[in-house]
Formats: structure tokens, sequence, C-alpha cells
């Protein structure tokens, strides 16, 4: 069938005019009419404007050029901007945004040809684990439709694990990409903090937010980061480095290679989810990998140090959503105050509601020292500890999330244990590393995940070692019963 | 009344005259219709982000050099935030713990011809805000964000200040650099360039400073100045009434000439300043401050020390002639004319004639009706003895108004001086043999009647009579006189 084919498999198809983008898009638009309405993984379908951007990529195929995204459909997690689309980023607040605007990530995947299908669901504001933040409501697991996804591009992660496209775009902000990606059996990729640009993604977390890939398999995810990354003058935080050829970079040899596998990872770890790492340690170990134990003793500290960086960060960076200028503005305000309190009361919900004000506290006089100011020291601390082991190991290894995928509804009262579902994936982001969640067997009959993390810029490196992998496994070509 | 010391520090805020934003793209020119200049950065869109105008960074390294102060490696940009419709993200851009420039000074000469050193802080780099418009808007209020995002230079100086003299002098001062350095055009109608008081008294001789008010948004020199006095007044009022002075933000109503408290300290906003984790720290290496420097034109200062004394001018008249840029450029191609000789005649006239002709027809001396090559023609003459000063104003206001050369002007209205010494004797002559009262007066002591006997010449001569020979031949004919 067309949606389990690899985007190189599809690519050569749609070159050699076996296929058309056309025929391709109608393929996925029907499947995601037909499957869709138990998942709730998509806000906006896109189909009129996919049929025409595939009807011009099949023109572009046509005329003989040739590119390993054109004509592939994607699905844009629906907190990059789209020129002339719905960007609701899972709020009542931009319910009725029409982004003026290509996001870079949106507009450089325009270019390489891939065709936009819709805009996946998400929680709001890219704030939850679950995506039961979303104002358009939960999107539900196609392993089983009682659990969540993940979050927070659960629907990213959801449309890619029913093969509603090619690949899904996501974000990455505590875990976003990696934790749905596990829970859902699909391969994720964060990228470097600043591999990617952030121009056109409505922000978060600034110094955390970094945008990435859900697809079938590393080989596929290596093609679209491909044309995803590379250096933005309209993002000051974006580096300007050169993009390596992923693609080409996944069959190099894990002779020689030092994995590290991380002791604090495996506290309380539950038995059966130890013994998937260490069955793909095992598999690692087959390629000529060589594994040592390393410790970040400052790692458990990741989850209360991300509870002060990123409200602080999202409390200032959501200021602008004051009923204004664009989005959601309260009926009748009386007065200024009026305006700003009943449009914000309005049109934010629970969690963002939450967060602000956390961010709001630590940030304010009196507090700001023993809240903000330690958070960023306890970072550099992770950040060192990072450091530090990538002296002795080339990549780190671990569970992607302590359990697989839980009840929709079981922690969302209980935002504390909600939190703690991102113990894992935090560390990644405080120290700006690269991650990357592939799976790696079952629990309960549902997919977990395998976290690899490496030091600043070694993508290649790490769709390399999930390539491998995928090359001596099968977890990632299964699908839930009804996807295949 | 006792004795009240007062103490003033100004927050100065200077728009930089770069040409385009200081996080955006759009354009930064003044009265364009509202929103024309607007960009979805400016307008701070879902995801756009803010990327550094650098020539913003420049232009504060520039000033920070100007006033001798530290250029920081590595400054950062903060956000400062707060809710408020001209404010489109809901944070300024700012810098707070770590401005690009700190601790530079400033020298300024006060009225009694002593000089005073005011220290300066910082300056920091920030974004201006938009405004809000109230008129012809039944119900609603408009928002104009052209102005948001316009690079401000926010210059904050040590509480050094002790008069509203002093302070006036000081921002004068400051007015004059940045037109110097050309990183401001000084314009205070359009809000270019502004200030915020801040100001206490306390008892002279107490080292503890008094309770400060801010007066906010002052934008011309005279206002700064009306407003310090009505606040010195009131607070020494408050004071020796019994009461206290709280510390408040206070805006200056100049059509009441009174100042009005707009906050109390208890009223204003936890701004959660944090640094902008969009923007990467401004590094700035040596390498950088050098070429900045080499860009530096002569400072007012030093411009005046060499009018003093290379061309010998007072210190009141180098300072005059320094104030500008322009002003001291045009003084310096009269005198390349004319010869530095004759600097000091230069220097009456450019200050004098052409000084009121500018201001009484607002003209811009760059594009004065008197070129400095016309004026130093006009000056050659008086030099030469070819017409008198007088008659050189006369000269200068047909230059003026007809664009003609100085000479032209001489020739064609014959205003060539008379030094025919046999012509103006025998006007002498007539004039004593008409005026027998006065010429005893004189030869009986009242010297003042030589003036008499002057002006009768000259009135006689059509003014042309050169006056010097004038008078010494007068003096010989009157004779007997002391």
């Amino acid at each position: 069938m067309l949606h389990n084919l690899t985007i190189g498999e599809l690519a050569e198809h749609l070159a050699t005019g076996r296929l058309s983008s056309v025929e391709l898009t109608r393929h996925f638009l029907a499947r995601i009419e037909r499957l869709n309405p138990a998942l709730n993984a998509l806000i906006t379908l896109t189909a009129d404007e996919a049929l025409a951007t595939a009807a011009a990529a099949d023109r572009r195929l046509a005329a003989g050029e040739s590119g390993p995204l054109i004509g592939i459909p994607l699905i844009h997690k629906d907190i990059f901007c789209t020129d002339g689309v719905r960007t609701s980023c899972g709020s009542r607040m931009l319910d009725n945004f029409i982004a003026p605007y290509d996001a870079t990530v949106v507009a450089r995947l325009k270019a390489a040809g891939a065709v936009m299908l819709g805009k996946a669901n998400m929680d709001e504001f890219a704030m939850g684990s679950s995506n039961e933040t979303s104002y358009y409501g939960p999107v539900k697991n196609p392993w089983d439709t009682a659990k969540v996804p993940g979050g927070s591009s659960g629907g990213s992660a959801a449309a890619m694990a029913a093969r509603f496209a090619s690949f899904t775009t996501g974000t990455d902000t505590g875990g976003s990409i990696r934790q749905p990606a596990a829970l859902t059996g699909v391969t994720g990729v964060k990228p470097t903090y600043g591999r990617v640009s952030r121009f056109g993604l409505v922000a978060f977390a600034s110094s955390l937010d970094q945008a990435g890939v859900f697809a079938r398999s590393a080989a596929d995810a290596a093609t679209v980061l491909k044309a995803m990354a590379g250096f933005d003058p309209l993002d000051s935080t974006s580096v300007d480095t050169p993009v390596p050829d992923y693609p080409a970079l996944l069959d190099a040899p894990l002779k020689g290679m030092k994995i590290g596998l991380l002791r604090e990872f495996f506290d309380g770890l539950e038995a059966r989810a130890a013994a998937l790492i260490h069955d793909a340690l095992k598999i690692y170990t087959s390629l000529g990998a060589s594994t040592v134990e390393v410790s970040l003793p400052h790692l458990p500290l990741s989850v209360p140090t991300y509870y002060v960086v990123a409200p602080a960060e999202c409390s200032s960076n959501l200021s602008r959503f004051d009923g204004v200028r664009f989005g959601y503005r309260c009926e009748q305000p009386k007065d200024l105050a009026d305006l700003y309190k009943r449009s914000r009361g309005e049109g934010f919900g629970a969690e963002v509601k939450r967060r602000i004000m956390t961010g709001t506290y630590v940030l304010s006089a009196g507090y700001f020292d023993a809240y903000y100011l330690k958070a960023q020291k306890v970072r550099r601390l992770i950040t060192d500890d990072f450091r530090a082991a990538f002296l002795k190991v080339d990549l780190l290894i671990g569970p992607t999330t302590p359990t697989p995928a839980f009840d929709i509804g079981a922690k969302i009262d209980d935002p504390v244990t909600m939190y703690l579902n991102d113990i894992y994936t935090i560390g990644a982001n405080l120290a700006g590393l690269p991650g990357l969640s592939l799976p790696c067997g079952f629990v309960d009959g549902l997919p977990m995940g395998l976290q690899l993390m490496g030091p600043h810029f070694s993508e290649a490196k790490l769709l390399n070692a999930a390539h491998q992998f995928q090359q001596m496994t099968d977890w990632h070509n299964r699908t839930a019963r009804g996807y295949e | 009344m006792a004795d009240w010391e007062v103490v003033i520090g100004l927050e100065i805020h200077a728009q930089l005259a770069t040409r385009s934003k200081i996080f955006s793209g759009s354009a930064t020119a003044y009265g364009a219709p509202p929103n024309s200049q607007a960009s979805l950065v400016d307008l701070a869109y879902p995801g756009v982000l803010p990327v550094l105008n650098a020539e913003a960074v420049r232009m504060a390294v520039k000033f920070g050099l100007a006033i001798g102060a530290t250029i920081a490696s590595r400054s950062i940009f903060a956000r400062k935030n707060y809710f408020y419709p001209d404010l489109p993200k809901g944070y300024q851009i700012s810098q707070y713990e770590h401005p690009v420039v700190s601790r530079g000074s400033l020298t300024v000469m006060l009225d009694d011809g002593t000089a005073k050193t005011i220290g300066i802080t910082r300056a920091h780099l920030e974004e201006d805000a938009g405004k809000s418009l109230h008129e012809g808007l039944a119900h609603a209020s408009g928002i104009d964000l052209n102005r948001a995002g316009t690079p401000l230079l926010e210059i904050v100086s040590e509480p050094d200040m002790r008069s509203a003299k002093e302070a006036v002098a000081y921002m004068k001062k400051i007015h004059t650099l940045v037109r110097y350095l050309e990183i401001c055009d000084g314009n205070m109608q359009e809000g270019s360039f502004r200030c915020d008081a801040n100001v206490s008294v306390r008892p002279r001789g107490q080292e503890k400073y008094g309770t400060r008010a801010e007066i906010k948004n002052l934008n011309s020199f005279r206002f700064v100045e009306k407003a310090i006095q009505y606040e010195v007044a009131r607070q020494v009022e408050l004071i020796e009434s019994g009461a206290k002075v709280v510390q408040e933000t206070r805006l200056y109503d100049s059509d009441k000439d009174e100042t009005r408290s707009m906050r109390s300290k208890e009223e204003a906003n936890d701004y959660r300043y944090f640094p902008d984790p969009d923007l990467l720290p401004v590094e700035i290496d040596e390498g950088f401050i050098a070429t900045v420097r080499a860009t530096l034109p002569e400072l007012p200062d030093e411009k005046a020390a060499r009018f003093a004394s290379d061309l010998g001018l007072s210190v009141y008249d180098a300072g005059v002639l320094s104030a500008s840029r322009e002003l001291g450029a045009y003084f310096e191609a009269v005198v390349a004319e004319l010869g530095t000789a004759h600097a000091k005649l230069a220097a009456n006239w450019v200050m004098g004639e052409l000084s009121s002709a500018l201001n009484r027809d607002n003209v811009e001396i760059t594009v004065s009706r008197v070129s400095p090559e016309s004026l130093s023609g006009l000056l050659a003459r008086i030099v030469d003895a070819t017409i008198s000063g007088k008659i050189a104003k006369d000269v200068f206001e047909a230059m003026w108004s007809e664009g003609k050369a100085a000479d032209v002007i001489i020739e064609t209205q014959g205003l060539r001086q008379i030094t025919d010494s046999g012509a103006i004797e025998s006007v002498i002559d007539a004039v004593i043999a008409a005026n027998p009262k006065q010429l005893a007066d004189y030869r009986a002591g009242k010297d003042k009647l030589l003036m008499f006997f002057a002006g009768q010449v000259q009135k006689a001569m059509a003014g042309k009579a050169n006056p010097a020979q004038l008078n010494d031949l007068l003096k010989a004919k009157l004779g007997g006189a002391a």
C-alpha cells in the first residue's frame, strides 16, 4: 500500500511516472477521511490546496525536476504558521487566526515540493504531554483509542502512526516530539537547538523550542531533516553551520562506537521497559558498539528546572495574545483592563493559564533569584553533566518514557504526575542537545521508545545509529490494528 | 526658607538615526500614515522573531566612545514585561543588567563660566513603543505602530546636577553630541530627543538623597527647566509644611506649568526583566571598537578648544561656534577664505548677522542664502576698508535678499567708502560752519559732541566716510578738545 512505502520508494515511483503526486495525495486524503474521525489527529484539512500543490509537483516532476520530497505529502503541527491557512496552536485564542506568512520550516518544505495535507492537533500552545489540553479535543492513540498519543505533538505522532502522510512535523520543548513518537511507535527527531529555524513557530519557550520531524523510519527522517535544517537569518538563535547530508551518512558502520547507558534513567524503571532497552543494547553490541554506564548527577533536577524556565519564558511569549491585533477578543469589552482580562481569560485554557501564572511568579521581584536564576544555574550544571559525558561516549541511550501510553483522563487533573512523564526527555532540551526516539518493542501491546541523545549537531550520528538498529529490527514497520 | 540643595539626574532618550528599526526591517521615517511602517515583527504576530540591527549597536558604541565610557564586550537584551496596547509584544526589548555602554562622563559649561563634569552611569539600547490615538474615534482608541521598534539609546546620568539650569546645560550638551556623531537628528518636536528627570531636594550638607520624583517625557529644554523648577518648589513647600515627598512618577503639564502625579511607587509595574531568549548576547571586540573609533568626528569640546587656542576666540565664542557641527563648519569655511588673522571678525558675523538672519527666516545653515564664500567676500571689504562695518550690515541684508555678491552690491549701490581726506574735510568744514553753538560747547569741554559732528558729516555723506579717518580729521578741525 502507498502509505506504507518509504519516502525514498515514493520518490522513485513519482520520478518514473508510475505514480502521480495527485494520486498519492488522494490516497492519503481518503485515508484521513476514513480513519481520522476515530483519532481527531487533525485540526484543519486542506484538501483542495493539497491537490493543487500535488498537481504543481507533478508538473515539476514532468519537467524533469528531481528532489527527494517533490510531491511527498506531509502534515504540519498546527504550531507552524502557514500562509493563508488557520494556525490555531490548539487554542481558542487562535481559532480564528489565519497566518499571513509561512514559517521558515513550512517555506523550506514547500520549496522542496512537499504537499501539505493539513494541520495536526496538539496540546494548547504545545503545553501538555497527552494532547488533552487542545481546544479541539484530545487525540486518540491509534494503538488503543482509550489511550493518549502523548504530547504536545500528539496529532502529528498519531497521524504518522496511522499513516495519514509520509511524514509529519512537530516541535519539542521538553519532549514533545520524542515522547509522542515513543507512545505511538514512530521515529521522532528533535534536532539540536539552533539546527532548525524557529521563525514562524508560535513560541512557547524560546530557549527550548525546536522543530523536528516524525517519520516511519530514521531513513525517512534523515531525508526530511536535511530539507528542514539550516541557518535562517530571520532567527538569531539558528546556527550557521553546514547541514550534513544525513541520508548519505546512514550506513556508516557502528563498530567502535561508544554508547553510554544513563544510570539515572533506570532508577525505578519498570522491568519490562528496562528489558526492552537491554535488548536494544544487545543489538548495538552485535553491531560492534561498546556500552558503558554513565551518570548525569544533576539530571534528576531537570523536571523542576524545566518547570521554572519554560513557564517563565511562556508567560512573556504569550503576552502578545491580548485581544488587540489578532486572535480571540471578548465580546463588548468595557475598558482596556476588561479587554485584557476577558480575552485572555476566555481565550486560554487551564494548563496555559497555570503556566503563565507560574512563569509570572518565578520572574517576580523577590522571587526571581530563588527560582529563575537558580533554575538557570541548575540548567548550566545539567549541560555540563552532558558535556562531561560526551567526552567519554559518542551517544547516550535510554528509554524515552517511563511507561507506555496511559489512559485518556488518567493524569490530566494531576499536573505534577503529568509533568513527570517528560522526565527522560527534558534534559536534552535544557542542554540544547539533539535527541531521537525510535520504536523498540511493546509493553502491554503498546509501543515503547528507545531514546538516543548526542552532542550538539550530532544528528547524523543519531540517525545513523537509529537506521542501523532499524536494519536489524522491524518494530518501526509495525502498525496498529486497523491502520495496516 | 532653609537652604535646600537640589539633586537632579536625567534619563535621555535619543532616537537613533538608523534607516530601519532595531529588530525589524521596517522604515523609521517620521510622519507616515498610521501602521504603514509596521511589519509583522512590529505587530508582534505569532511566530515572528527579532533580528538586531547592527547599525544601532555601532551608533551606541560611537556614543560610548565620545563620552569616554566603557564599551561592554558582552551586553545582553532583556525583556521588560508590561501590558499596554502600544506595546504589541507585551514586553519591551531593552537592556537591563548588562548595557552596551557604561561609566562615561561629560563636561558642561555653567553660566558663571565654570566647568562641571556630569557622570553618565550607562547608555543602553532599547526599542520604542507605538502610539495610542484617541482623537476622532468614537468609543474606541486607535493604535499606530509606526514608531514601535524604533531604536532608542537611553542615556542615564548620575544624580550630579544641582539646578534646573545645570540639567538644561547637560541636556543641551548631549543634544549637541548626538548630532555631532550623526546618531540622532535631535528633533524634539518629533520626539527624537526627550528625557525623564529625577528630582529630589535635601538640606544642604546632608549626604543622604531626598525622596525623588520622576518627571516623564519632557521634550523641550524649556519644559525641562520649568518642570524641574516647579517640582523643586513643590517638594520644598511639602517638606517645609511638614509633609513628605512620595516616590512617584509625575507628568509635566506645560499649559498649566505644573507637574502632577501619574502613579506611585506602590502602583508601579513589576517589569519581570529577564534575558530575551530570542536574541544572542551582543559581542563587541576591540577590532569593532577601533573601526568605530576611526569614524569619530572632532568632538564639540575638542573643536571649541581648537577655536580658542588656534584662532584666539573667547571661550564663549568658541563654545557657541562649536555647538553644532554645521555651524562650526560654516565658520571654518569663512575663516579659510578670510585668513585666521580675522577669525574674531568672522566669529562676530557668523554669530551675529548670519545667525539672526537664519533664525528670522527659519533657514538651516547648510542651505544658507549667503554662503561662507560670499560672507568672507563681504568681510574682506571691511578688512580692506572699502566699506565700514555699518555699511556692511546693509550690504549683508542685500546679499541675503538678492543673493548677489558683496562687491556687486557695493559697486551698483555706490557704497564704496570715501577715504579722500579732501572730500571729507570739505564736508567737515561745512558742518562746523553750520553749527557754531555746538562748536563752542565742544571747545568748552563737551567732548561728547564729537559724536554729533561725526553723525552730521556721515549724514551728509550717506554714511560713506571712513569712520576712523573721519574721527581723526574731525578732532583736528575742531581742535582744542581734551
